[in-house]
């Protein structure tokens, strides 16, 4: 019985390590592929950029809003206690710019990209197209995957700009309109407490690290499915709980190793 | 939905994104531009609180600059260096004080301008310089009894 639970231990083992190089060699690959630009890969790319940061347009300013408006209402009362309600433009700012952008965007594009991108290319290799490219000698990896993982890492930062500038502009909707802080009071303060080197270019890092990331997953899990309707949901709820789970892991490195 | 139109769209996508990556940076990262700033100005200070970079300047309370870096000499004096717009005259004897916005906000440089008609260059050092006040110092002060006393104690 403990040979047989070792036995299992060394086998998962293996297959860890061996779908770790598998994914490198899979990432290695389509960095290859959109190293090799075509011109007339450039229309599909503009169709990618459409699928997955136009449509997750929406959701990403409705969740940006809601955020802000949210984190206003809260932080006002708080910082009301101790007379420091003029702060709330720094607090909010620093906030939205450093962790709740990158991670709240990373995981709604996720949800709405990430999956959609999965199962797309799931069923293009469930339903043999992906085979069918290989035989008429189109690496899938360079035509299929590549403009999907560039334009996932194009839209990230993109979108993670406009769900500050959403969430920011929800706060000061709360703060301004709603409880009276002067609008002067709120920009200085925003305007002070957020730093363009430490800040801004950290949050451009963070999303360029998690579109990065999502991009493989996503695409990694459509490509190596398996064939049946079941497998194709297998892989577009992985992508899902991988990706997620690897943003907040990666934002903790990130931030960790940036001088925030 | 016509290829013209997505194309349309993408690109108003990409313009919206990259303007609001360009507001945070420019307007609420306040990234140097080259309107701003011009005359670097050093000033020694045996104390400087708890002044940090990017503080603001100000003359009269007006914000004319603000802090760039903070070093220490040789001699573990700390090196405040200013940076001033440089549309701004501000005589060679002027003064340079660390005060603080209220009684717990954040601290800031200000500039007392001086009579002189010399002007101060970029690079040049000002020359009077009055430490941030330290609360903590002044109450122990208080509460200690001065140093003259206490040196008239130990003495005795």
């Amino acid at each position: 019985m403990i040979r047989a639970a070792i036995e299992r231990l060394g086998a998962n083992t293996t297959n860890l390590v061996h779908e770790l190089g598998h994914i490198t060699s899979f990432g290695a690959a389509t960095a290859r592929g959109v190293a090799r630009p075509a011109f007339w890969l450039l229309p599909r790319l503009v169709r990618e950029i459409f699928d997955t940061g136009v449509l997750s347009l929406p959701i990403v300013l409705l969740s940006g809003v809601t955020v802000g408006m949210v984190l206003g209402l809260q932080l006002f009362w708080v910082l009301t206690v101790f007379g420091a309600e003029t702060s709330l433009g720094g607090v909010v700012g620093a906030t939205l710019v450093r962790e709740l952008g990158p991670v709240l965007t990373g995981l709604l594009v996720t949800g709405r990209a990430g999956s959609a991108m999965a199962a797309e290319i799931a069923v293009m290799n469930s339903t043999e197209q992906l085979d069918g490219m290989k035989t008429m000698a189109m690496d899938p990896v360079r035509f299929v995957v590549g403009p999907k993982s560039l334009a996932m890492l194009i839209c990230m930062p993109l979108l993670n700009g406009l769900f500050i500038c959403a969430a920011l502009g929800g706060t000061w909707m709360i703060a301004v309109k709603l409880l009276g802080l002067d609008s002067g009071i709120f920009f200085q303060d925003l305007y002070d407490g957020v730093d363009w080197e430490k800040d801004v270019v950290g949050t451009m890092i963070k999303a360029l690290v998690f579109g990065a990331l999502v991009a493989l997953i996503a695409t990694y899990r459509g490509f190596t499915s398996g064939r049946s309707a079941e497998e194709v949901s297998r892989a577009t709820t992985s992508t899902v709980v991988t990706a997620s789970v690897w943003i907040l892991l990666a934002d903790f490195v990130v931030t960790s190793l940036w001088k925030f | 939905m016509s290829k013209a139109t997505r194309d349309f769209i993408v690109g108003l996508f990409v313009v919206a994104g990259l303007g609001s990556l360009a507001y945070l940076s420019l307007q609420v990262g306040g990234i140097e531009t080259n309107g701003e700033g011009g005359l670097e100005l050093t000033a020694e200070f045996a104390e400087i609180g708890g002044l940090k970079e990017r503080a603001p300047v100000v003359v009269s309370g007006v914000k004319i600059g603000r802090v760039k870096r903070i070093e220490l000499t040789q001699d573990l004096r700390a090196v405040v260096v200013l940076d001033v717009n440089a549309r701004y005259q501000i005589p060679i004897d002027s003064s340079a004080a660390i005060r603080t916005e209220g009684l717990l906000g954040q601290q800031f440089v200000a500039l007392e301008p001086g009579a002189e008609d010399a002007l101060l260059k970029s690079g040049d050092k000002i020359a009077y310089t009055e430490s941030a006040l330290s609360i903590e110092r002044l109450v122990g002060d208080f509460v200690h009894g001065n140093d003259l006393e206490n040196e008239k104690k130990s003495e005795e």
